[in-house]
């Protein structure tokens, strides 16, 4: 058999046109999972930690859209509620872990020199660490919970925003602007501040976006094993670990719905962020 | 001189890092005393004492960590508090299940996912590439956690082809019940795998020699093999070998949800129980695991790269 290397290419606007309905279902999906974890309580059919015996393991069905779990709690609403604690676990984490990884990468950016080679090995020793060992350090420091979880992987996530972030401020400061601002004798706090990282924006919003998927992954692995959120939490991680039991015994909804809610939204921002990456940064 | 840098940095790491994991256990609340005395009826003086000095809890830290840390270079990592046995003999009857597990899984990621790239680099554009870049998308955004669940229900629970846990016994044994684990492990790396090589053979595709070699009227077969396969290498192993480093330190979960006694179960068992010998010395053995395959990776890249090597000599 032959294989031909010269395959056709699809034109651009053909390719485009076929490149936009994921971006609109994925950003569809996130906001559904927005609104329901701010009016959790409001559109839930069900208190999620109410429990009935007469209804355990139930299969989907009209009273329960999503079945029920090995207490009889109403699996929808567990979702519903459960996307609190997961989304503002990933926000929460990513927000710690740019403003530490931004701030370092930015420093060692426009210090260089000596400020620079500090900054960078230890960066580089973080990122050669499995994401696990800091975490597994936070929680044998601070105890187990969903703060230490969110603190931990943090960590672990730092040392690669900082590198990209140093690459891109690196790029961004051969401009003539920064130049021309700082022979103004405009300060370099404020210069990095006001002009820099606006101006890094765009890059670092697609690359956060993505790495927003990672972490909310990450965190339910976390939650999976025990070392975040704790019951009667439904986080979705969470969910997973106590759905577990019924697989054995054939009732697979508990485990999986909460497990496929986690991977939806995942693979939303995946496509969301190698979108907006592609958008934003059109301008290179 | 720069293997020595190299030899250097990896020292200063792990004294770092030894000192790092060392600090965070000695700073972990609760009295060491505590767990190891369990049976509160036994707490009287004397025993506390005899405890504190036969685990050099009454030293300062300073001190404490000089101890642990040349014991370890003896290799001696302590004895774990709840098996009373030497952590040693503990991680040495674990370490062959991760280790299978690992292997079988880095197998699996190789093969299948330098295959899935080559076809769909080979077929740029078509259905084939579209589908193959589709799926790899979508396994990169599932936890291996959901995968191994799935697995369960599907392969273990619904067609009972596979058994739901333990190790297995023999070597045919062991494949048969790491299988379903091994996939759980790698689908994520597959996905990256094949994208890497993709990304790489396509860019090798279009340059000058590839061209040349097929004007020269030279077999696609051994166009792709030879001129844009093996010029790809580079960025595959390289890749491959983080991925591998990555999997020695994160086999936790998937050995948590197959009951797998590992590494990684040993790690949270340890961790739940406040065995802190046994955390330090997976922690440590992670960290060392990770550097050993990076280096390897290293030694190996220069065989590859006939550029790489003819530089670092000169």
């Amino acid at each position: 058999m032959t294989v031909d290397l010269s395959a056709p290419v699809l034109t651009a606007t053909a390719t485009r046109r076929r490149q936009e309905w994921p971006f609109y279902l994925s950003a569809a999906v996130l906001a559904l999972a927005v609104i329901a974890a701010i009016f959790a309580p409001v559109v839930s059919p069900f208190d999620p930690s109410q429990t009935d015996f007469g209804a355990l393991w139930q299969p989907p069905n009209a009273t329960h859209w999503l079945g029920t779990d090995q207490l009889g709690r109403d699996i929808l609403s567990r979702i519903i509620h459960g996307a609190r604690p997961s989304l503002l676990g990933a926000i929460a984490l990513l927000a710690v872990a740019t403003v530490m990884g931004v701030l370092i990468g930015i420093t060692a950016a426009w210090k260089g020199g000596w400020v620079d080679t500090a900054l960078s090995r230890v960066t580089d020793v973080m990122f050669a660490f499995p994401g696990l060992l800091f975490v597994v350090l936070v929680i044998a420091v601070f105890d187990r919970g969903q703060l230490t979880s969110v603190l931990g992987m943090a960590l672990a996530y730092a040392p690669a925003i900082a590198k990209f972030t140093r690459a891109i401020a690196l790029e961004e400061m051969a401009r003539p602007y920064v130049d021309a601002y700082r022979l103004q004798g405009v300060g370099g706090a404020v210069l990095c501040g006001k002009y820099l990282l606006p101006n890094l924006m765009p890059t670092l919003v697609g690359y956060l976006v993505v790495l927003f998927g990672e972490g909310l992954m990450s965190l339910a692995s976390l939650n999976f094993l025990g070392f975040g959120s704790q019951p009667p939490s439904s986080e979705w991680g969470l969910m997973v670990q106590e759905g577990r039991t019924g697989v054995i015994q054939g009732f697979v909804g508990p485990a999986l719905i909460p497990g496929l809610t986690i991977a939806i939204v995942v693979v939303a921002t995946n496509v969301i962020g190698v979108r907006l990456s592609d958008k934003l940064a059109v301008r290179k | 001189m720069v293997a020595l840098r190299r030899l250097g940095a990896m020292v200063l790491t792990l004294v770092i890092s030894s000192f790092v994991i060392f600090a965070g256990m000695y700073a972990a609340p609760g009295d060491p005393v505590a767990f190891l005395i369990g049976n509160p009826e036994n707490m009287t003086p004397e025993r506390i004492a005899a405890v504190r000095a036969e685990y050099h809890l009454d030293l300062p830290f300073l001190h404490q960590y000089w101890i642990w840390a040349t014991d370890l270079l003896h290799g001696d990592f302590g004895s774990s508090f709840v098996y009373q046995q030497p952590v040693t003999d503990l991680l040495g009857s674990r370490l062959p299940v991760t280790l299978s597990l690992v292997a079988y899984s880095g197998v699996l990621f190789i093969v299948i996912g330098v295959l899935l790239g080559v076809v769909s680099a080979l077929r740029k554009g078509t259905a084939v590439d579209a589908f193959i870049t589709g799926i790899t998308t979508f396994a990169t955004s599932i936890p291996n956690f959901v995968v191994a669940v799935v697995l369960i229900s599907v392969f273990a629970v619904k067609l009972r082809w596979f058994s739901v846990s333990g190790p297995g016994e023999g070597f045919l044994g062991r494949i048969h019940h790491l299988t379903l684990p091994a996939v759980a492990l790698a689908l994520g790396a597959i996905a990256v795998v094949s994208r890497v090589t993709r990304q790489t053979m396509v860019e090798q595709q279009s340059l000058d020699h590839v061209e040349a070699a097929r004007s020269y009227g030279l077999q696609s077969r051994k166009t792709v093999l030879r001129h844009v396969l093996r010029n790809s290498l580079g960025p595959i192993v390289t890749m491959c070998g983080l991925i591998l480093a990555g999997m020695l330190a994160g086999t936790v979960v998937v050995e948590g949800v197959f009951g797998l006694n590992g590494i990684g179960s040993l790690l949270v068992e340890a961790i739940n129980t406040h065995d802190f010998p046994v955390v330090q010395a997976i922690l440590l053995y992670m960290v060392v695991a990770y550097m050993a395959v990076t280096v390897l990776v290293d030694l190996i890249y220069p065989l590859l790269d006939a550029r790489v090597l003819a530089r670092s000599v000169s």
